[in-house]
Formats: C-alpha cells, sequence, structure tokens
C-alpha cells in the first residue's frame, strides 16, 4: 500500500488546506467504513487522508424550527439513538438503521454515505425524498446544493478536488407527512441492495387524498435516482393500493438497471415495483399516524 | 432423545458437558493461530497470482523486483523441483505429487484464475506488495473451459494437454473427463419396468466455499542443515508433512510439520498451498517466511466444493417401494483431478434399500481452482438430487414423506450400490426420530402476510467417513492429572471429546486430562482430523492408551499391597484388593504412589481402524416462509436428528449438527461462485459470497439418536459431517410444498425463485 499522510484537521480550514496541497491525491475521512476498505483493497492510492471528525461543524447534530441539520461525520447510532430526531424523520431512520450492523453504524456517517456516491447507497435515497440540501465547504468560503443532483456517477460527485461536506441539512417536513425506506437484501444484513426504495408523501387535510410525493430508487441507475414521473402520478390520489400500485409501475419505467452478479434487470425492475408500492403504503401510515397524534 | 432398545452402559465422563480444555485459551484471544507466528528474523512474502484462468506462461522476468530494496528472495516455479509423479494419500483427499506442485505454483499454464506464477519474500509486507509489482509476466491468453458442457463438448480445448482420462477402465487421451466410474447392483432397467411410477430430475450446483472464518498461512524456516520446519494452519499435519515431502522432493525426516490453532477449515485446509512457496523463499533467503492469504485468494485458489449436474431417476411399485434408481454424477473437479466423485456415488442412495441401481460418476477438469473435501465431500450434491426425487415420488404417490423413508430405509444387512453391507445403523431411528418430533406433530401455521406462503420439507442424508490410524500417549503425574499427547489437530471440540474417552477409563475428571495437540516429531503417524474419524479413532486411540495405564497401576497396586495383580479390581475410578478388605486407593492417591512402586507411568496407544463402522444417517426438517412478491426465504424453524452412536460431548455434537445445517442453509439459498466466461469469480468477498450471518438463521433444533457403533468401545459414530447433507434438498422440498414449484438448480437464490413462479404463471 502507498504511504500517506494523516491529518486530523480541527477545522474547516485546516481540513481545506491540505485538500488543496495534495489536490486529487487527498481525500477526508469521516468513519472510513467505505474509504478504508477501499485503500486497502488497492483501489486507489492516496498521499493524504483528512480526518474531519474532529471539525466540529462536521461532528454537530441540531434539530431546530427549519429543520435538521446533521454533520457530515455524525455516525449512524447518533441519529437513530435521538429519539426527537427519529420522531420526526423516520425514513432517515430506517436507513440509519440498516447501514452495515451494529458496528459498522457506531462509525459510518450519511456523509460518508453520499460522498462515496455509490449506486446502492442506503443513505441518499431518503435525503433524496425529504428534499435535502448538502453544505460544502472549500477555499472560497460556502455553498449549498441540493442531494439530487450531488452524485454525478458511481464514485463521483460535484465536489471540487479542495471542497469537503461540512453537513446536510434535511427541511422540517409539514405536518402529515411520512417517509419510508427498504432495500431488498438476500441476507438479513451485511448486503449491498439490490433495489431501494425510499418513498415519502404529504396528506391532504382529510387524509384522503395525497398531496406530494417523491419516490427515490437505489441500485437501478448509475447513481441513485428520483423517480419524478411515478411520484407526480400520485398528487390528488388517494392513499390506495392501487395508486401504489401504478407508481411502483411508472417507477419501475423510470428505472434503469444492469445485470450483474448481484440481480438481474428483470428482477430490480420487479423489486422496484413491490418496494414503490410497501415503501408508499408504510409512509402513507406514518403520515395518518403522524397527524393523529 | 435416545434410542431404547439399547441396554446402556452406564458412562460418568461420556455424555457429560464439561468446559472444553483449549476454552480460555479461545475466549481470551490467547490461542495461537497460524498468523500469529512470531519468530526471531522472521519476514513477510506475498504470492503474484495469474489474473487469467487459462494461459500460457510466455516468459516470467523477475530481475527487477530481485534488485528492489527490501527484497531477499523471489521464486518461480523454476525454483522447485519437478515433482515426481506419485499418489499422495491425504485421507479424505487424494491427488498427485505433479499435480500438487504444478497447482502451488504454475509452471507452463496457469490454469486457474489466482494460480500462483511468482513468490516474494521481504523485510516486511508492504514491501513484498510492491515487489510484486515489479514482476513482469508474459501470458499467452487461452481459451479458458469454465462449464462442464464446455470441458465434455467434442473439440474443447484442454485443461492439460497430457491428461490420461480413465473411463471405467478405458485410457482416454485429448481429454477433459479424467475419470469415470460406475457402480451397479441388479438390473436397473428390469427395476423400472416393475414401477408404477418413475420420476427423473435433473440438478445443478454451484461451487461452494467452506468459508472458514482464518485464511490459510504458512510460515516456513529452511535451516542450513536441510531442516524444515512450517508453522501452518492444517487439518493434516502429517499429510502436509508428506505432501511437502513429495512436492519439495525432500525426505520425510526432514520436514516437520507444527499444527497451529485452526480458524476454521471443513475440509479445506487438508491440502498444502502456501507452505511449500514458504520453504522455497526461506531457503533462498536464509530467514523464516510467513505467508498469510487474503480473501480473495482463499476463493480464487483454495478448493471449494465442486458444482456440478446431477441426475437422478426413481422408480417404485404400487405399495411405494423403490424398485429401481439411477444416478449420473458429474463434478467439475477445477484445474486438477479430484471431485469426489467416489464419495458420492457411495453416498447418493445410501439411504435406501435399492435392488437394482446403477451410479455413474464423472470427475471433470476445468479452469477453476481444484476444489477440495468440504463436509461430507461429494455427498451434499448427490443427495440433492435424490431427496428432491424422493420428495416428488411422495408427492405423486401421496405418500408422507416419513413414511416413504421407513418403507425404503437401509438397514444392517443391506448392501449399498458400491458393494459393501451396513453394520448396525441409525437409519431407521433418525427417521422415527424427526417423526416423534413436535416439530414434524406442529401445524405450519399461516403465513405472516398475504404476499407470504409457507411450506415444510423433510430430506435425509448420509456421510460414511472413515477410521485409520491415530496415537495417544498418556503420562500419568504424580499428582493424579495425566497429559495426553495427540497428533490429532483440535477443529471442533476434539481435544474435549478425546480427553473425555480416557478420563471415562481412567476413572477420573475431564478436566484431570491435560491435552495437548503437538508436531509432526513429537508423536506417533495420525491421519487427519477429517472425515469425521478424529472423536472416533483419535478416541478409540486415547481408550487403548488408558486401558494401558489401568493395567499397570493395577500392577503398581499389587506390588504396594503385596498382593497378586490378578487381586486387584478397578471400579468406579478406584483401585480395590480383592483378597483384602479395606485396601483402597483412588487413581490419584495411586498416582502419588507411583515413584516408589517403579517410577512414572506412560503409554502409547495406537489404532488403526478399517473404516468407520457404518457412518452417520441424519434426518432434517424445516419450515419456511416465501415472499412471493421478492423471493425472499425465511427459514421459520429447524429441525435436525442424526446418529451419533454414543454422544460424547453431546454439546458439541449439537454444535456440529447447527453447523452443518446453516452451511447448508447458505449453500441451499445464496452461496454460489459467479463465474464470468473468462473463469474470473466475481464475488470473491464475504459482501457478494452470501454466507447466512447470524440474522438468517433460526435456532437449530437438535435431535442426537444414539444407536452404538460396534467398531468402538464405547459405540461413537464420528459425526462432523452429515449435518451439511440434508438441508439443501429438505429446503427444496420445503419450497415447493409452499409454492408449487420445483427448485432444480442451486443456490435457490430469490431472483431464481421469482423466476419459477413466473414461469409456473405463464403455464
Ligand atoms: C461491513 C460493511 C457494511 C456496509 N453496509 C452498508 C449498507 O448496508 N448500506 C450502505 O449504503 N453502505 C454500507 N457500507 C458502506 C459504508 O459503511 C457507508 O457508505 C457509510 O455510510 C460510509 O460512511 P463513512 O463515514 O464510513 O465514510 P468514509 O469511508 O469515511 O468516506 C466515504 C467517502 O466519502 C468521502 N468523504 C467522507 N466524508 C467526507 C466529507 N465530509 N467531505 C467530502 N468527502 C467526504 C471519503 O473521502 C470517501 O471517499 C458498508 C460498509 C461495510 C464495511
Amino acid at each position: 500500500m502507498h504511504p500517506f499522510r494523516y491529518v486530523a484537521a480541527s477545522s474547516i480550514d485546516e481540513a481545506v488546506a491540505v485538500l488543496r496541497e495534495h489536490g486529487a491525491r487527498a481525500r477526508c475521512l469521516a468513519g472510513g467504513t467505505d474509504i478504508l476498505v477501499q485503500l486497502r483493497g488497492g483501489r486507489y492510492e492516496l498521499d493524504a487522508l483528512v480526518d474531519v471528525k474532529g471539525v466540529p461543524e462536521a461532528s454537530a447534530m441540531r434539530l431546530g424550527r427549519a429543520g435538521l441539520d446533521i454533520g457530515a461525520a455524525v455516525p449512524c447510532y447518533r441519529i437513530y439513538e435521538d429519539a426527537k430526531v427519529a420522531a420526526a424523520y423516520p425514513g432517515i431512520v430506517d436507513a440509519a438503521s440498516l447501514i452495515g450492523g451494529i458496528q459498522i453504524q457506531s462509525r459510518a456517517s450519511l456523509g460518508g454515505n453520499l460522498c462515496n456516491a455509490a449506486p446502492s447507497a442506503d443513505g441518499i435515497g431518503p435525503l433524496l425524498v425529504h428534499d435535502a440540501t448538502v453544505v460544502i465547504a472549500g477555499p472560497t468560503g460556502t455553498r449549498t446544493v441540493p442531494v439530487d443532483g450531488f452524485c454525478t456517477a458511481p464514485g463521483s460527485t460535484v465536489l471540487d478536488d479542495d471542497e469537503l461536506v461540512v453537513s446536510v441539512h434535511v427541511p422540517r417536513p409539514p405536518t402529515r407527512f411520512g417517509a419510508a425506506y427498504e432495500r431488498f437484501i438476500p441476507r438479513n444484513e451485511m448486503d449491498i441492495a439490490i433495489v431501494g426504495v425510499a418513498s415519502s408523501l404529504v396528506l391532504d387535510r382529510s387524509g384522503k387524498r395525497i398531496e406530494s410525493a417523491r419516490i427515490a430508487l437505489a441500485s437501478v441507475a448509475p447513481t441513485p435516482i428520483v423517480a419524478s414521473k411515478a411520484a407526480a402520478s400520485l398528487i390528488g390520489e388517494p392513499p390506495s393500493e392501487e395508486a401504489f400500485r401504478a407508481a411502483g409501475e411508472i417507477a419501475a419505467g423510470e428505472a434503469s438497471p444492469i445485470d450483474d452478479m448481484r440481480g438481474t434487470i428483470d428482477q430490480r425492475r420487479d423489486l422496484v415495483r413491490v418496494l414503490t408500492r410497501r415503501t408508499l403504503a408504510l409512509a402513507a401510515q406514518r403520515a395518518s399516524a403522524g397527524a393523529a397524534r | 432423545m435416545t434410542s431404547k432398545t439399547e441396554p446402556k452402559r452406564k458412562f460418568r465422563v461420556v455424555g457429560t458437558r464439561p468446559i472444553r480444555h483449549d476454552g480460555w485459551d479461545k475466549v481470551l484471544g490467547r490461542a495461537a493461530y497460524g498468523a500469529d507466528v512470531k519468530l526471531p528474523g522472521l519476514v513477510h512474502g506475498a504470492v503474484l497470482r495469474s489474473p487469467h484462468a487459462h494461459a500460457r506462461i510466455v516468459k516470467i522476468d523477475t530481475a527487477k523486483a530481485e534488485k528492489a530494496p527490501g527484497v531477499l528472495a523471489v521464486m518461480t516455479a523454476a525454483d522447485m523441483p519437478v515433482a515426481a509423479s506419485q499418489v499422495l494419500d491425504l485421507g479424505e483427499e487424494v491427488t498427485n505429487a505433479t499435480y500438487a506442485s504444478d497447482r502451488v505454483m504454475a509452471r507452463a499454464k496457469a490454469v486457474y484464475n489466482g494460480h500462483p506464477v511468482a513468490a516474494v519474500a521481504a523485510v516486511d509486507l508492504n514491501t513484498a506488495l510492491e515487489a510484486l509489482t515489479l514482476i513482469d509476466v508474459v501470458y499467452e491468453v487461452l481459451t479458458p473451459v469454465v462449464t462442464i458442457e464446455q470441458a465434455m463438448a467434442p473439440g474443447a480445448p484442454l485443461v492439460h494437454d497430457d491428461l490420461v482420462g480413465d473411463d471405467i477402465g478405458e485410457r482416454v487421451e485429448h481429454t477433459n473427463v479424467a475419470e469415470h466410474i460406475r457402480y451397479e447392483v441388479g438390473d436397473p432397467e428390469a427395476g423400472f419396468a416393475e414401477a408404477s411410477t418413475i420420476v427423473e430430475l435433473e440438478c445443478r450446483l454451484s461451487r461452494a466455499h467452506q468459508g472458514y472464518i482464518e485464511p490459510q498461512t504458512a510460515t516456513a524456516f529452511w535451516s542450513q542443515d536441510g531442516k524444515l520446519t512450517v508453522w501452518t494452519s492444517t487439518q493434516a499435519s502429517f499429510g502436509q508433512r508428506d505432501a511437502l515431502a513429495g512436492v519439495l522432493m525432500r525426505p520425510v525426516s526432514s520436514i516437520k510439520v507444527v499444527p497451529m490453532e485452526i480458524g476454521g477449515g471443513f475440509g479445506g485446509k487438508i491440502g498444502i498451498y502456501l507452505e511449500p512457496l514458504a520453504a522455497v523463499l526461506s531457503r533462498k533467503c536464509g530467514r523464516p517466511v510467513k505467508l498469510v492469504m487474503e480473501r480473495r485468494a482463499v476463493f480464487d485458489a483454495t478448493g471449494p466444493a465442486p458444482g456440478g449436474i446431477v441426475r437422478v431417476k426413481m422408480g417404485v411399485d404400487d405399495k411405494g417401494l423403490i424398485t429401481a434408481a439411477t444416478a449420473d454424477i458429474r463434478y467439475g473437479a477445477g484445474a486438477y483431478p479430484g471431485a469426489q466423485i467416489n464419495p458420492a456415488s457411495v453416498c447418493v442412495f445410501a439411504s435406501y434399500r435399492i435392488a437394482n441401481a446403477r451410479v455413474d460418476g464423472y470427475d471433470i477438469v476445468i479452469n477453476l481452482s481444484k476444489t477440495s473435501a468440504y463436509r461430507a465431500p461429494g455427498a451434499p450434491q448427490a443427495t440433492f438430487a435424490t431427496e428432491t426425487v424422493v420428495d416428488e415420488i411422495c408427492r405423486r404417490i401421496g405418500m408422507d414423506p416419513a413414511e416413504f423413508r421407513l418403507l425404503n430405509a437401509s438397514k444392517e444387512g443391506d448392501r449399498r450400490v458400491d458393494g459393501p453391507a451396513f453394520p448396525r445403523i441409525g437409519n431407521v431411528e433418525v427417521v422415527e426420530a424427526i417423526k416423534g418430533s413436535a416439530h414434524y406433530r406442529s401445524k405450519l401455521g399461516p403465513a405472516s402476510s398475504p404476499a407470504k406462503k409457507r411450506g415444510r420439507g423433510m430430506a435425509s442424508g448420509f456421510w460414511q467417513g472413515i477410521g485409520g490410524k491415530s496415537t495417544v500417549t498418556i503420562s500419568v503425574n504424580n499428582d493424579g492429572v495425566v497429559s495426553l499427547i495427540e497428533g490429532s489437530v483440535d477443529i471442533g471440540g476434539t481435544r474435549a471429546s478425546i480427553a473425555m474417552q480416557a478420563a471415562e477409563v481412567l476413572g477420573i475428571a475431564a478436566e484431570d486430562v491435560h491435552p495437548s495437540v503437538v508436531d509432526t516429531d513429537s508423536i506417533g503417524h495420525t491421519d487427519l482430523t477429517a472425515g469425521s474419524r478424529t472423536t472416533y479413532a483419535t478416541g478409540a486411540a486415547a481408550i487403548k492408551a488408558a486401558e494401558q495405564v489401568v493395567e499397570e497401576m493395577k500392577n503398581r497396586a499389587a506390588l504396594a499391597w503385596e498382593t497378586d495383580a490378578g487381586n486387584v479390581r478397578f471400579e468406579d475410578g478406584v483401585f480395590s484388593n480383592a483378597v483384602a478388605k479395606g485396601q483402597r486407593l483412588t487413581f490419584k492417591e495411586l498416582s502419588g504412589k507411583l515413584g516408589a512402586t517403579g517410577g512414572q507411568i506412560s503409554t502409547t496407544g495406537v489404532v488403526n481402524l478399517r473404516g468407520s463402522g457404518g457412518g452417520s444417517f441424519a434426518a432434517h426438517l424445516v419450515d419456511v416462509e416465501v415472499d412471493t412478491e421478492t423471493g425472499k426465504v425465511e427459514i421459520l424453524r429447524y429441525t435436525a436428528a442424526q446418529d451419533a452412536g454414543k454422544a460424547v460431548h453431546p454439546a458439541y455434537v449439537e454444535g456440529q449438527m447447527e453447523g452443518g445445517a446453516v452451511q447448508g442453509i447458505g449453500w441451499a439459498l445464496n452461496e454460489e461462485y459467479v463465474v464470468g466466461d473468462d473463469g474470473v469469480m466475481q464475488n470473491a468477498s464475504f459482501l457478494d459470497y452470501r454466507m447466512p450471518t447470524t440474522l438468517d438463521v433460526p435456532t437449530i433444533e437438535t435431535i442426537i439418536v444414539e444407536v452404538p457403533n460396534e467398531r468402538h468401545p464405547f459405540g461413537v459414530r464420528g459425526i462432523g459431517e452429515t449435518g451439511i447433507v440434508p438441508p439443501m434438498p429438505a429446503i427444496s422440498n420445503a419450497l415447493r410444498d409452499a409454492l408449487g414449484v420445483r427448485l432444480t438448480e442451486l443456490p435457490m437464490k430469490p431472483g431464481r425463485i421469482m423466476a419459477a413462479l413466473k414461469a409456473q404463471a405463464a403455464s
């Protein structure tokens, strides 16, 4: 393995300075559950690894009036162990509590999941259906971009070599909002999603119509994608099995899966149908349960 | 549960559950495994492996690597002797020294992806790994032979140009079929003519890896005086010594193999891989050299169980009696012959009494790593076909699967298709145990959601096991504790199960026997830990050594009491004088008097047991729930019944039964080698080679059946392997019950289940 420098940054500026110095040959380290495995596997060589866990903004989690800010290096367990966060963001908690296992969740971050930009990433779909945004810091200050569009290809993002993610902002959900994430794996843990589907919806005051909806798919395209036509088909519809089934059908058409050793095109489209329906049903159930509270 | 017919011998130690002798070291992390070896001057090695499954090696240039700073030695096949062709019998594996040599380091051709082509020793691992990138290998890539169909097609590329096949005694040149064997009894055609129902299925199976946690490792030191010491993780220290002697062309007595603790093997750690490379590197650099495999290499380049194609046909008359059966078993051996087709042929019909049967077995070479033993080697694949056929027959004729098995079960005196007649066996008893279980009598219950369906399946299985040679030395210390020295590597609690048998004879507690597993210079020849033989055969050697101790102790008591040795009785751990009431000494007390009566006692028990004594039968029952929208299978309940003869340490018997069932569940549902047309495995990691996790298996309920083995003083049978035989067909049968479709291809993964359901809906 190529020898590299390890820098435990204590501020955004310090982290950016090291990234600048080494360009493409430096990367950030959050939980390390992707990058250490990839380095050891010889996927690429680095000259520097910048640990961002000591950067205060990257390790903070704050629930405020405007929503939830999750520091880029906050490990999954901190998200699901916070009762208030868990109650307000069940879709995100679904993902945080199924990434890897207990050991992995004690290190793995949503920021790392996002920046690793795997087509199968479990954390990205829920962020998409929550309309989350990403706070990015670089040499010239910070900028904010939507999660939708952040990943550009497997392993690639809109980040420049000298930029890092500081945090993810998840807007406060409206009332009668529900979200859910489910993935299909042949085992019950420690596996890569053959398909993952995140859904969210907002019911109208009566609880009988869908006001708005979002659906995101993982493992069926080069990056996690938003199935906007499927979501649009739900507007004004009742939260019914038929409507969800129809949305699943449309979502299957929006997917562009491939055959690989983990699953086939047909199997993946079938799973999009099933999981879209199931996550929508769960999201609707959560939306009405939330409204009743 | 135990069988009730046997007049019970009273045991004091055997049948109890003491804490294992190696427990503390293992729980506290003190046990030393192969990779823990630390020696003065130790250096580290790395292996360069072929990225091609089939390629001629045109040139290897190691000059740059040799000059790199920190590099101490570089080797290729040119540094190894051309091993003379001779049979190496490693117990559960038989191979040829030429092939064994070629397998560990490619000479003219790389014949599997991951085939070593060169190795480096350097001051540290990173330097060795970097040096590999400096070695220049020129390959001429050849068309790989990946599937059995490709290998058997006319004009197929040849894995070995010089392989001479044996087609039931006929020599065949230019072939990939190394061997075709046949067993036949009665007249199968006439038997089928008598049948009123005939079922035939063709089953396909992927190769499956043992999945031991500890990768292969070897540390070697080749001293200037020509003595070679190898520290390794092996199931067969003496077998490795012999194989190394054959491959390195050295006298056996110049080699010492030190078996370290072993982190799983399941048959996969019988052969040699890194040992000869570490040895040659050590010879070249004069330092001890350590090699440790990476997981990718473990999948690519060690020996999983063969995949294959098995076709079974069976006929029954109106009463449900089997009239005839045939089997055609084709296994992909990997790059060298030896796919365990003989045990497959022995086991395929062993659970049934069949007067007319024929079995054809084909050992086929393909461009994948050479397969090895894996728990009941050869049996699970062949039995998958038989037991699914039996299930289909039961459905066609409307017979309960347990009743069918009881009606047709093989029993004492019945002949297997390969000839031998069974001695006393527990085939009927295990089926009865399942039939009487709470699980069998329970209702399946409704599925947990409308999209899900439930089903139940049963299957039988058999493994024969082996006997062989074992040596045990016992020394009595003056505090009444005995040291027990053995050559059997402890892979599943055998320190305990062997010590307990000695303790039983000596009338002392299991804790008062201190077992040690030693190297090949420190004990007489002992065959491998495999073939379900260790508790059975090394246990018998321990009993023999302990009996000699008792005889000698009687002499000493006679001396102390000034009486005839014939007057000394030994019962329940107490020596007494039959003619002088009150003269009594416990084993401990008498141990304290050994110094004064002629000195310390030590004895050696040597056995060479012919065969296993009938083998061990099992029957399994499983309930599954299938999500018909995703194809995901959940194992709801699982019960395994197996004949242990006499369970020495019941917890470890249960552990073996559970372990076998869990590995079988993995093979049934998700484990497979996904291999492309290029012969490269695409899922060579534990992430993508989907073994079950603890969340994927329920508690395995176990029923130990005890039908004593006539060949063992306590009735013990080897039980380590049979447990992996029934799970795959049991699960296929349960899926058939749940879904109405028959899955004949392993693994029965979700995509395959969905495809079967779609095909069913379409027809
Ligand atoms: C056993 C195991 C099981 C797993 N199971 C799952 C699973 O079920 N689902 C799943 O989606 N993933 C899984 N993963 C992958 C991994 O755990 C997740 O992607 C995790 O969320 C990564 O987070 P991390 O904090 O460990 O990232 P790291 O490994 O630290 O970083 C990941 C990538 O993001 C970059 N990065 C990290 N932080 C920043 C930042 N602040 N700014 C810019 N770039 C940054 C790194 O440079 C690197 O390229 C598993 C991994 C393992 C080892």
